[in-house]
C-alpha cells in the first residue's frame, strides 16, 4: 500500500467493524477500541479493553479488528488488552445512543455507583420504550440475554424490550 | 512477569479459585432455575465469575513462570491443589442456599475488590476495578432476592433461614488471613481480609435485618480451602468440570 494510514484513518476503519451481539454499534462506538497507534513501517497497534470479564464477544471482537486492518493492506496488526480505566457505558456517545435504541434496545442511563450495597430504590430509573416511547416500563430483570443487557417490560404496548446495561 | 513469586502466585489462586468453582457451581442452575428471569441470571453470574477467574488465572500462570495457562490451571490441577473458600465448592442445595452463598460471597467480593482496585500491581488493579463493577450488582441481585425470600412466606422464609444457618460457619474462613499473605498485603499488592469484616458483617446485618433472618451465633467457624483441605464435594466437581479437557487434552475448538 501508498504510504502509512494516520491514526484517525484507521479509527475510521474500525468504526466499520460492528458488535457481533449488538450489530449496530462499532466497537470504537461502543468504547472497546481505546486507541490506535500507527508506526512509521505500517505497523498497528491497537488497543482494547473488555466490556465484561466474562464476555464471549471478546475474542471474535479482536479477530473481527485484525481482519478488517489486514484487509485494508496494514502489513502487521497487534491487539492490545488493557483493564485500565474500566470500560464504562457512560463512553457510548449520543449518536450510538439514538441507534440503539432505534435498533429497538433501549440506551444506557449513566453509570451511577449507589451508596448502599442493596438500595431500597434504584438510582436509575426504568428507560423509555424503544418501541412506543412511553414512559410506563418497569424492569423484570437486572440480566439479559447478553452480559451487557437487562430485560424490561412496557405497560402501554405491552411488549418486552432489552436496555443496555448501565455499568 | 518474568521473576516467579511463589506468594503472589497462591494469592493469585485464592482469588481466581473462588470464582471459577463459584461460577461452576452456579452454572449448573442452566436449565434448571425456578423461573425463565432467574435462569438466565444465575448463566450471567456464572459467566462474569468464570471471566473473572479467567483473567486472574492467566494472571497466576504468568507469574508462576512455570508455562501454565488459564486452562492448564483450571483442568489439569487436584482438588488439593485448589485454594478457594471451603463455602464456593459446597452443592449448589436450593434457590435459598445458592441465593445466600451469593449474597454472602458478593459483599465480600466487593469488598475485596474496591480494596484491589487500588493494589500496586497494575494487573490486579485493573482486573479488580472491572470485576467490581460486576459484584455490586451480583450483591444487588442476591440482596433483593434474600428480602424477597425472608420476608416472603412461611416456606420461602424457612428455607432462607436454614440456608443461612447451614453457610454461616463457612463465612469466617473468608476473612482468615493467610500466612504467606502478609508481605504483599503490606506492600499494598493484595489486600488484608480481615480489614473490612467489619464492614461485611454490617452489611450482611443490614440486608438480614430487612429479611427478617437472624444470623446464627457462636458458630464453629470451618476453614481449610485455602490450604488445600477440601470437603468431598470438591473432588466430584472437578471431575464434572475436568472431564472434557483431560479426556481432549490441548484440543481446540
Amino acid at each position: 500500500m501508498a504510504g502509512v494510514p494516520t491514526r484517525e484513518l484507521v479509527l475510521a476503519w474500525l468504526d466499520e467493524v460492528k458488535d457481533p451481539e449488538v450489530p449496530v454499534l462499532s466497537v470504537v462506538e461502543l468504547g472497546v477500541v481505546r486507541d490506535a497507534v500507527v508506526s512509521a513501517d505500517g505497523t498497528v497497534t491497537v488497543t482494547v479493553t473488555p466490556t465484561y470479564s466474562g464476555c464471549p464477544a471478546m475474542r471474535v471482537i479482536e479477530e473481527a479488528i485484525r481482519d478488517e486492518l489486514l484487509l485494508r493492506g496494514l502489513p502487521r496488526v497487534t491487539v492490545r488488552t488493557v483493564f485500565t480505566p474500566a470500560w464504562t457505558t457512560d463512553w457510548i456517545p449520543e449518536s450510538a445512543r439514538a441507534k440503539l435504541e432505534a435498533y429497538g434496545i433501549a440506551p444506557p442511563g449513566r453509570a451511577i455507583v449507589e451508596e448502599a450495597l442493596v438500595p431500597l430504590r434504584r438510582a436509575n430509573g426504568t428507560p423509555r420504550c424503544p418501541y412506543c416511547k412511553s414512559a410506563r416500563t418497569e424492569l423484570r430483570s437486572e440480566f439479559g440475554s447478553t452480559a451487557c443487557k437487562s430485560l424490561c417490560w412496557c405497560a402501554d404496548c405491552r411488549q418486552p424490550f432489552e436496555m443496555f446495561k448501565a455499568i | 512477569m518474568s521473576t516467579p513469586h511463589p506468594a503472589l502466585f497462591e494469592a493469585l489462586l485464592r482469588l481466581g479459585d473462588d470464582r471459577l468453582v463459584l461460577g461452576h457451581r452456579t452454572s449448573e442452575w442452566c436449565g434448571h432455575a425456578p423461573i425463565l428471569e432467574e435462569d438466565i441470571a444465575l448463566a450471567n453470574l456464572a459467566l462474569d465469575l468464570i471471566g473473572q477467574a479467567n483473567l486472574l488465572l492467566e494472571y497466576a500462570g504468568a507469574v508462576e513462570g512455570a508455562g501454565r495457562d488459564q486452562d492448564a490451571l483450571a483442568y489439569f490441577r487436584e482438588a488439593i491443589e485448589f485454594r478457594n473458600a471451603l463455602m464456593c465448592e459446597l452443592p449448589k442445595g436450593d434457590y435459598a442456599v445458592t441465593i445466600a452463598r451469593h449474597f454472602l460471597h458478593g459483599v465480600f467480593s466487593v469488598l475485596q475488590w474496591d480494596a484491589l482496585s487500588s493494589s500496586t500491581d497494575a494487573t490486579i488493579a485493573g482486573i479488580a476495578a472491572k470485576a467490581l463493577k460486576e459484584s455490586r450488582y451480583h450483591v444487588r441481585h442476591a440482596g433483593e432476592w434474600m428480602i424477597r425470600l425472608g420476608d416472603g412466606t412461611d416456606e420461602s422464609h424457612r428455607r432462607a433461614q436454614d440456608a443461612v444457618n447451614l453457610l454461616w460457619p463457612f463465612t469466617g474462613e473468608l476473612f482468615m488471613p493467610c500466612s504467606d499473605d502478609a508481605e504483599l498485603a503490606a506492600a499494598g499488592v493484595t489486600a488484608d481480609v480481615s480489614s473490612f469484616e467489619a464492614k461485611w458483617r454490617e452489611t450482611i446485618d443490614d440486608v438480614m435485618l430487612r429479611a427478617t433472618l437472624t444470623v446464627p451465633e457462636g458458630a464453629w467457624m470451618q476453614r481449610g480451602g485455602r490450604e488445600g483441605r477440601h470437603t468431598e464435594h470438591l473432588g466430584h466437581m472437578l471431575a464434572e468440570m475436568q472431564i472434557v479437557a483431560r479426556s481432549h487434552p490441548g484440543a481446540q475448538w
